[in-house]
């Protein structure tokens, strides 16, 4: 009894130690020898009582089933007890043996979902990133006609507006004061809708204020228009910063760049294809 | 053009795992952007099903470092297992719950095996009370309440969710370890049951001659050599 409780296992209930037991006895479940194992798992409940382990109720009605099931085998064949109505499918052995078969199974197939477990933690789902369309948005150039085009049609709008009001305004702006609205709002916004920059405006001063602020910056290289297609609305977004500081002399490498930082022609002229 | 090659890039293109029902979704909606695309507008959950189980499968022979699968019936591409060591340099290490015990592992699997079960059934397979792992399963959303058993208390009845699937790579139940041999069918009782303690079971020599299907187990002490 001394070997017991050097390997003594922690047993998840009274099956596990009984397929413990089995195992030991390296038969096969079909085979075991019932009486044998009874005594064998009788013993070890009393080594749990001598180390004071709390023995659950479980492993008590078990040690039951096992004396029952002995002391039945202990008389010979003709005199042992019918109980009535008992069927074949009744017998205690029998009843045992199917309980730790199918324990049994359930345990290897726990350790199946085990390896299944430990496997899955090593695998990796493939989530490609979202696409960011960007450089759809940057195709057309947007040339300096095109700005006076938007921008007059931003100041027939207005002027209609003075034709019904027809209140003098004092001029609050200052083409300086406008570009630093302008570089604070695209900071904080990174796409601007051209009319969006003169949503507040009241006056046509303004808006040719805040026109020139515009201009200013673009030949400043802090931004830059866009347009999404043809005859839709310009846009106004951050420059990129690498933008090369020589304007006129543009190196070569940079010719495939300048779609997108391209300095809109300055007042020194353009050259449009008409 | 092949339906699987299509679904192939859709998938390589997916931000999430997709359905059958998602794939599909996209092929009618391609064919309604554009004409060339009109062929596969109305193909069949099965045709599309199969298509993928092709695509899958060629992954599978090719021996590559990723491959296609279906888990819970969402599509998606993963790495093998065993490219782990880089693709984790890479990416991170995931957030994934601790292991799982194994008294958690035992009811997940019969459980998962013959649900619907009450918690009294799975008890008894285990022959030992359940109350705290049950907790921590329905917890960790591996199991949840899945209806009533129609007898006496209708006691609740559990089963296995989506993620339970997820969690181990499933694609369904059917796809369990040995499904169809721990699904439900009952032990089957061998012939004879040799339990008999040699010399205890002292059966006397008439019983030896007959040897009807009853008296088969209480064979002569012989037939079982006894270390």
């Amino acid at each position: 009894m001394s070997d017991y409780k050097v390997k003594f296992e922690v047993f998840e209930g009274p099956l596990d130690l009984l397929l413990y037991l089995i195992k030991k006895q390296e038969v096969d479940i079909y085979e075991v020898n019932l009486t044998q194992l009874a005594s064998q798992f009788i013993e070890y409940i009393e080594v749990m009582r001598m180390l004071d382990l709390d023995i659950a109720g479980e492993f008590l009605v078990m040690a039951s089933t096992l004396m029952y099931i002995k002391s039945r085998e202990l008389l010979p064949v003709d005199q042992q007890v019918q109980v009535e109505g008992e069927e074949d499918e009744d017998d205690p052995r029998w009843e045992l043996i199917r309980q730790l078969v199918e324990y049994k199974k359930f345990k290897d197939a726990a350790a199946q979902l085990q390896q299944l477990e430990s496997r899955q933690e090593h695998v990796y789902r493939r989530e490609a990133p979202k696409p960011v369309f960007e450089a759809e948005l940057q195709k057309p150039d947007v040339s300096i006609f095109d700005l006076i085009n938007a921008v007059n049609t931003i100041l027939k709008r207005v002027t209609d507006r003075e034709g019904e009001a027809r209140e003098i305004y004092e001029d609050k702006w200052s083409v300086s004061e406008k570009i630093e609205m302008l570089a604070k709002l695209i900071g904080s916004k990174p796409r601007l809708k051209f009319s969006e920059l003169f949503e507040g405006a009241t006056s046509r001063t303004e808006v040719v204020v805040t026109f020139l602020a515009m201009l200013e910056l673009i030949r400043m290289r802090q931004i830059v228009c866009v347009q999404s297609d043809h005859f839709a609305e310009i846009e106004i977004t951050k420059a990129e910063p690498q933008t090369p500081t020589v304007p006129t002399e543009i190196p070569e490498q940079a010719i495939f760049e300048d779609e997108t930082a391209k300095p809109v022609p300055s007042e020194s002229g353009p050259t449009p294809a008409n | 053009m092949e339906l699987k090659n299509i679904l192939e890039s859709v998938l390589f293109s997916a931000q999430e795992p997709l359905s059958v029902k998602d794939l599909r979704e996209v092929l009618k909606t391609a064919a309604e952007q554009s004409p060339e695309a009109a062929e596969f507008k109305k193909a069949s959950p099965e045709l599309v099903t199969s298509a993928l189980e092709a695509l899958a499968q060629e992954h599978g022979v090719s021996g590559r470092s990723y491959r296609i699968v279906s888990v819970a019936e969402r599509w998606q591409f993963v790495t093998q297992p065993e490219y782990a060591p880089w693709v984790k340099a890479l990416v991170g290490e995931r957030a994934r719950p601790t292991r799982l015990s194994q008294p958690a592992l035992e009811t997940l699997a019969i459980i998962a095996y013959r649900q619907p079960i009450t918690r009294a059934e799975v008890e008894q397979v285990r022959g030992v009370a359940i109350d705290g792992v049950l907790q921590t399963l329905l917890e960790r959303g591996l199991v949840e309440q899945v209806g009533v058993a129609e007898v006496i208390g209708r006691p609740k009845t559990y089963g296995t969710t989506a993620t339970f699937l997820e969690y181990f790579g499933l694609r369904a139940l059917e796809d369990l370890p040995a499904a169809d041999e721990l699904r439900r069918i009952p032990v089957a009782k061998p012939e004879a049951l040799l339990t008999v303690d040699p010399g205890l079971a002292t059966a006397p020599p008439e019983q030896l001659q007959p040897a009807p299907a009853e008296a088969a187990p209480q064979a002569p002490a012989e037939a079982q050599p006894n270390p």
